[in-house]
């Protein structure tokens, strides 16, 4: 990952070279700082909500699509394919997830939602790697009939049946859940085992209850699709990373024309990464009807195969990073549905977070970027000690404004695909 | 025929023929429900040649026509305005809230809207231009991201700042009704339906978009740098300001796309106010092959296919087939548009390379 640290004047004054990449030592330092602070700022302004197990819990459960539609863009965007369709991919998931899991149970729900994001992928693919189709013109494309077909559909086998065009009956089946016994109270062949960390939450001791509520609400009631979800990041870093197919897929995306005269089928690889996204895309409507909703809604998936793409534009085309993009959206949107009070908290967080930046870009001699780090911290805490509230639209649009941030301040040290969304044809090179 | 033409007839080809396809495809689908698509067809066509069909269809083509003009100016120098819908709803609402909140005579009213609702939409899309010209953010990302955070910005300006006081328990949520100075009459009511004015101006606004583009200096460097990039900087053409006045360009076009909805209609921003039509837009412009002209039918088509279709659901057959056959549409249009491109290309190719062999044999013949 390299949105972190550095620049070259950085580069000579941090002695070991290390210092140039956020590295897993660096990662888990920043994190450490995150999980202070958060607990300092729940203990000034007694806003519980900003670290209880029901929050993360909450913010988990929210990731969950972000996270599968952000790694459904890293694998077809790694190929080289830009996949603005993400969006009525992830539709036709949850109408078919709903359709599957209304007629043959969840477990069937999860496989056809699967499917039909699968389905709208084999359309992109067919029209950007075979006929060298505009791929953001086909990704519109796709959003537009993915909408026609399911609200088509719904119509044509809902009504009657307690739904209609815009919605299915409920969804009753559900899928296994799992809670983690001994840390967090679940179940071992039928004895409840102790909840030893939802015990240490309910003490609300500085920090060892933060740290206890944040590992509380990863390990209780979860999904069995959080699970694969959560295990599908370190699986998409080995598989694109770490083996060989992998790394022709990359190929395919950094570039094409090399790839293929080392005998890189490159026109699979591109069909592979885009079915790949489109199933992840599927699999994220399914979980928001089968885990979320309970049922299809049209306009369920309110944008976040786009929000997906933005985590994966944060997360600099790396897993890891996508992860890190997906949590912290899910974080700032399960604040916005559980409390007012926590979000207006979460305000002095920012303002300390940004003059502490300050702070350490100042001993950098990063004269410009530490002021203006200051100074916004500053107004951040004005507004923080001012207002009462924060308006609920404003965190609902943080991811988008949080990307367009990221993309204004770091684009330079961003790192997409070299030739991603450019068109790939066979024997002729345009560069 | 001379080969100019025969290439022209084959670009015609293209939107005809994925018409068709995409009328077989929608005939499928409705054969797979049990329904018959020649009935349905009959049905639509007569219920669409009705006069007052007409009147709807080319109310419901203006917005469509704009936006298609909107997105086409961008298409024209390969910017991706995906924010044309943001840039739209943006523009409607403070448009409307400004119309309400002052009084002027009838035609400047009007052109006070106008002007306020073009400098909305350019204004929004400006911050897209300057990420890219100053930051090299790509403008699609931008756009994307932009959109939504019109959605929520919309919202927090509609429900604390613009919303009109609540009546006692009225919870519509809207701006402040627009005077009467503010609106336009209809045009002429035909069998019923009342035919917006605002269709003049958009038809103003078409010939204005043709002569800036096709037959101006400004044009002529758009058209240029969308061809090739490299060749019209090295000509002198300066890329970020193209960029910056394209994107504005297209942004005003696009904060018009609510004008005729708002002054012939709804008389203030509600949450009623179509949604999707940037996108539609989009689908508008790639139909009419980024051609005033083209947009226009391809408007007219899609207006006409969303009228038409109102009469399934009195039949029972259900309507959203139709946007089945909007996407497919879409779809086709695209493929077969790189299909031919690539057929006259290589055809060019073809051309260029049998010139160079007769020159040189010809050279070859002087030397001899």
């Amino acid at each position: 990952m390299s949105w972190g640290t550095t620049d070259t004047t950085a580069l000579v004054a941090a002695p070991p070279p290390q210092g140039r990449r956020l590295d897993t030592r660096r990662v888990l330092l920043l994190l450490g700082w995150i999980i202070v602070l958060l607990s300092g700022v729940r203990w000034i302004t007694g806003a519980p909500d900003l670290t209880s197990s029901n929050t993360y819990g909450a913010a988990l459960r929210l990731a969950v699509p972000i996270l599968l539609a952000g790694l459904g863009g890293l694998y077809s965007e790694r190929t080289g394919v830009a996949n603005i369709g993400l969006e009525g991919m992830m539709v036709l998931g949850t109408w078919f997830g709903a359709w599957g899991g209304w007629h043959f149970g969840a477990e069937w729900g999860v496989v056809l939602g699967i499917l039909g994001g699968t389905a709208g992928a084999l359309v992109h693919a067919v029209a950007t790697v075979s006929f060298g189709v505009n791929q953001i013109v086909s990704g519109v494309a796709i959003n537009i009939l993915a909408v026609g077909v399911a609200r088509f559909l719904s119509v044509v086998t809902f009504t009657g049946h307690g739904g209609g065009a815009t919605q299915s009956p409920q969804v009753t089946s559900e899928l296994p859940r799992l809670t983690v016994p001994f840390l967090a109270g679940g179940d071992l062949f039928g004895w409840q085992s102790p909840d030893t960390l939802g015990w240490l939450e309910q003490r609300h001791w500085f920090l060892i209850s933060d740290v206890s509520a944040m590992l509380r609400g990863f390990t209780v009631d979860l999904s069995i699709l959080t699970v694969i979800t959560l295990l599908l990041v370190p699986i998409t870093y080995f598989f694109l990373w770490r083996t060989r197919l992998g790394l022709r897929m990359r190929s395919a995306g950094e570039n094409p024309w090399a790839a293929e005269s080392l005998g890189v089928r490159v026109y699979t690889m591109k069909y592979l990464g885009v079915l790949i996204s489109g199933a992840l895309a599927g699999l994220a409507g399914a979980f928001l009807v089968l885990e979320a909703a309970g049922i299809y809604r049209e306009g369920q998936t309110g944008g976040r195969g786009f929000i997906g793409l933005a985590a994966m534009i944060f997360g600099n085309w790396r897993p890891a990073g996508v992860l890190a993009g997906a949590g912290l959206f899910g974080y700032a949107d399960a604040l916005n549905l559980r409390s007012a009070p926590a979000v207006h908290a979460l305000l002095l967080f920012i303002a300390i977070a940004l003059v502490g930046l300050g702070v350490w870009y100042l001993t950098r001699k990063r004269i410009f970027g530490g002021i203006l780090s200051i100074v916004l911290g500053g107004l951040t805490f004005l507004w923080f000690a001012l207002a009462d509230i924060v308006p609920r639209q404003f965190v609902s649009i943080t991811p988008y404004v949080t990307t367009l941030l990221v993309l204004s301040v770091a684009s330079q040290r961003l790192r997409m695909p070299t030739y991603d969304g450019i068109p790939f044809r066979k024997g002729s090179q345009i560069t | 025929m001379s080969k100019k033409w025969r290439i022209r007839l084959l670009w015609l080809l293209v939107p005809v023929s994925a018409i068709v396809f995409a009328v077989g495809v929608s005939s499928l689908v409705l054969l797979s429900i049990g329904e018959s698509p020649i009935s349905a067809f009959r049905s639509m066509f007569s219920y669409g040649t009705q006069v007052n069909s007409f009147v709807s269809t080319v109310n419901r083509a203006v917005p469509l026509y704009i936006a298609g003009l909107a997105v086409a100016v961008g298409f024209k120098m390969n910017l991706f305005n995906i924010g044309v819908e943001g840039q739209y709803r943006m523009a409607a609402l403070v448009a409307a809230a400004a119309g309400a909140a002052v009084t002027l005579p009838a035609p400047l009213h009007i052109a006070f809207i106008m002007l306020v609702a073009m400098a909305v939409g350019a204004g929004w899309a400006s911050i897209a231009a300057v990420l890219k010209v100053k930051r090299g953010v790509h403008e699609v990302v931008s756009t994307i991201m932009l959109n939504s955070i019109a959605t929520g910005v919309g919202a927090y300006l509609l429900a604390n700042y613009l919303r009109k006081p609540a009546v006692g328990s009225e919870l519509l949520i809207a701006t402040p009704q627009i005077p009467p100075s503010g609106q336009l009459a209809p045009l002429a009511n035909l069998g019923g339906e009342d035919l917006r004015s605002f269709v003049l101006i958009a038809v103003l606004l078409g010939v204005f978009v043709y002569v800036l583009i096709w037959r101006t200096r400004f044009g002529f460097d758009l058209r240029a740098t969308g061809v090739n990039p490299d060749a019209a900087r090295v000509s002198g053409i300066d890329p970020n300001k193209m960029i910056m006045r394209t994107m504005l360009l297209s942004g005003g076009i696009a904060g018009l796309i609510g004008m005729s909805d708002l002054f012939g209609f709804f008389h203030a921003y509600t949450l009623d106010f179509p949604t999707g039509l940037g996108f539609d837009g989009i689908a508008v412009a790639l139909v009419g092959l980024n051609n005033p002209l083209g947009i226009a039918v391809a408007a007219f088509v899609f207006g006409w296919v969303d009228r038409a279709a109102q009469i399934l659901d009195l039949q029972g057959i259900p309507k959203e087939v139709i946007v089945i056959t909007k996407g497919v549409i879409i779809l086709s249009v695209v493929i077969a548009y790189e299909i031919v491109r690539r057929l006259v290309q290589s055809q060019e190719v073809k051309a260029a390379a049998e010139e160079t062999r007769r020159i040189e044999e010809e050279r070859e013949a002087v030397a001899a």
